[in-house]
């Protein structure tokens, strides 16, 4: 089954005549993702790629079955995007984009946790369930059926890791983009307790960054993990004070360092790769 | 974006938040205004983005106007802690009576806002031992009620006339806090003097994401003019010391490019993350801004999803083409249209890596020599 979505996941795309929306809802197509409808204020009764546009959420909701909504919607207007599709109902929120104020997201946390939304992201890749589903943005070859859960903070470095894992033969049962933020929706204990529990997820890939204490958090439930989990931190050489691209990594005031995330991470038992290609073989090591 | 401290505190003012009488002041002479006017023993502070001015002899003293006009002197076109002192910001010597610590933050874990206080002010937070903090998560419905306000003090043991202040502030603080945008709402010390609450310092950081809708609030810039060029173009630049010039799509995999060559022995000059989707024209532009800081070698770093090789190929081919690229660039390219990008750079004479820690360690070589 692997972990929050598969080959049935009904999914709207919020924003889907945008650029970015019309471009990626080609490639979920691609993939056999089940894009059932779109939202576009003001451009409904359209068509895009065979897929029907509606003005509301609510609307594509009365006419579909709907599990999951992905988000192509510039930073202004993201939370009103968000709270629309958690006030009607859907379960799952995909939130692609970058640059949301963080109290836009901690307004949509908020009211996500009221209704018992699952919101991934935003400044997410979104999620990719091998073979079966995707929501989001990672390029479609990468991505091969297998058993290794993959969470992660980070887009193109997931990509880079994942690839790497394909190469070698690693398929993977669920590739799950947390997203860049300081603040965000599902975090690595989510995912981590998801994995430990799906059936197909053998190993655990987590990829990390500095700043915050995501981690850190992450280690107190992989000590009392089963399944092996292999790390990869970036950010080693990231100065203090400094936001390198994601708005979520910084080291701030001695938190948030990488040696204080690898440290908590080794001591709960997790392999951590000095360098990305490194994962595979580690993985290989845990599955003995 | 960090505000100076004379900034929060004028916004503290604008929410009834009691601050020392004083102001802003950038040159010697108006010291001594300033100090005449507050008619008492006066602090002269410089406004840097420091938090440790006072052991850098960023704080001086003065008991009278000629005093103050001395100590401005003394501070002015100075550096403190490797920061050009431009502004001071003058105002009245508080009689201390308590220093207590104040601040609304962000936590990331928790998704909330955080309420932090301390009967332990006046020092480094991060050294005050846990049993004295005082923590409290915010929720979003509530904000700060009555009877939070009133448990707050009594955890600080505040009670009294300060208890009655402390109640009054922390709603227009949270207020200032959420309406601003800020990421961080600091005071320390907040202090008690005269049986009153009085803000003795402001730190106050607001959300960059959220300056398109904080049109009032006051701009500080604190990028360099490179830093500055990157972000007009949608880029993601940080300035580093070494002689290695790095650009890769996505922040995660341009850290781990800056990890790798820092494995190989190499040193990144930069952080540039093109993102995603960056077309051949801002690319050229952010090998142009590599270029204009000398590096010995540049390094670029290419897994792209929705990121074109031959975009970025095209982009190399360009920049050679109009300018020349006189150091040694090592390419790793690999994704959407790999094969047209290659053979874009194979046109102009590069070949180009498959394998990320390959083309870093070749990156890392080149420097050397």
């Amino acid at each position: 089954m692997a972990i929050i979505i598969d080959e049935k996941t009904n999914v709207i795309v919020q924003g889907i005549t945008g650029n970015q929306g019309l471009f990626h809802t080609r490639q979920m197509l691609a993939y056999g993702t089940r894009i059932v409808g779109g939202v576009s204020p003001g451009k409904g009764g359209r068509e895009v790629e065979g897929v029907p546009v509606y003005n509301t959420v609510n609307e594509a909701v009365e006419a579909h079955q709907v599990d999951a909504s992905v988000l192509f919607i510039p930073a202004p207007f993201a939370k009103d995007a968000a709270l629309e599709a958690i006030d009607a109902g859907i379960k799952v929120v995909v939130i692609i984009t970058e640059h949301i104020p963080v109290h836009d997201e901690m307004e949509i946390i908020a009211f996500a946790r009221r209704r018992g939304t699952i919101v991934i992201g935003p400044n997410t890749f979104g999620i990719v369930s091998s073979g079966r589903c995707k929501i989001g943005i990672p390029p479609n070859q990468f991505f091969v059926p297998g058993h290794i859960g993959v969470v992660a903070r980070s887009g193109t470095l997931t990509y880079e890791i994942v690839g790497n894992l394909t190469a070698n033969g690693l398929g993977q049962s669920t590739v799950v983009g947390l997203g860049g933020d300081r603040v965000v929706g599902l975090s690595f204990v989510d995912v981590l307790e998801k994995f430990e529990k799906d059936p197909e997820t053998r190993a655990v890939v987590l990829v990390g960054e500095i700043g915050g204490n995501a981690e850190e958090e992450a280690s107190r439930f992989i000590k009392k993990m089963r399944k092996p989990v292999v790390a990869y931190i970036a950010g080693k050489s990231a100065p203090p004070g400094k936001r390198m691209g994601h708005a979520g990594a910084i080291i701030e005031r001695g938190r948030g360092t990488f040696e204080g995330k690898v440290q908590a991470l080794t001591e709960a038992g997790a392999r951590v790769a000095v360098l990305p290609f490194e994962v595979p073989g580690l993985i290989k090591e845990a599955l003995g | 974006m960090k505000f100076f401290e004379y900034m929060g505190k004028e916004l503290f003012a604008r929410y009834g938040v009691p601050v020392p009488r004083g102001r802003m002041i950038t040159d010697a002479g108006e010291a001594a205004v300033v100090a005449a006017e507050i008619g008492a023993p006066v602090v002269v502070k410089s406004q840097i983005l420091s938090g440790k001015r006072g052991k850098g002899g960023g704080i001086k003293f003065a008991d009278t106007p000629e005093e103050a006009r001395e100590a401005a002197a003394q501070l002015l076109g100075k550096t403190v802690q490797g920061l050009p002192v431009e502004m001071l910001l003058v105002e009245e010597k508080l009689s201390i009576e308590h220093e207590y610590y104040l601040a609304f933050a962000i936590d990331g874990a928790a998704k909330r806002p955080v309420l932090i206080a301390s009967a332990r002010g006046g020092m480094d937070i991060e050294e005050v031992p846990g049993e004295y903090i005082v923590k409290e998560y915010i929720d979003l419905c509530l904000g700060i009620q009555p009877y939070l306000a009133r448990d707050i003090c009594r955890r600080l043991e505040l009670d009294g006339q300060p208890a009655k202040e402390l109640q009054r502030m922390l709603p227009l603080l949270y207020r200032l806090f959420r309406e601003k945008d800020a990421e961080l709402v600091e005071i320390n010390p907040l202090v008690l003097s005269g049986g009153r609450l009085i803000a003795a310092d402001a730190k106050v950081t607001i959300d960059d994401e959220a300056l398109y809708r904080q049109q009032d609030l006051p701009r500080v810039e604190e990028r360099t003019p490179v830093e500055r060029e990157a972000h007009a173009l949608g880029l993601s630049y940080v300035q580093l010391d070494g002689n290695i010039a790095v650009m890769a799509n996505g922040a995660g995999i341009t850290m781990g490019t800056l990890d790798t060559i820092c494995h190989y022995g190499g040193r990144p000059a930069n952080f540039l993350d093109a993102g995603g989707g960056t077309g051949m024209e801002a690319t050229a532009k952010a090998l142009e801004i590599l270029l204009s800081t000398n590096p010995r070698v540049i390094l670029i770093n290419i897994f792209g999803g929705i990121t074109r090789c031959d975009d970025v190929a095209a982009a190399f081919a360009k920049v050679k083409q109009e300018r020349g690229i006189p150091v040694p660039v090592v390419i790793r390219l690999v994704g959407t249209n790999e094969e047209e990008g290659v053979r874009i750079l194979r046109e102009n004479g590069i070949e180009a890596y498959k394998v990320m820690h390959e083309a870093a360690a070749k990156a890392v070589e080149l420097a050397r020599d």
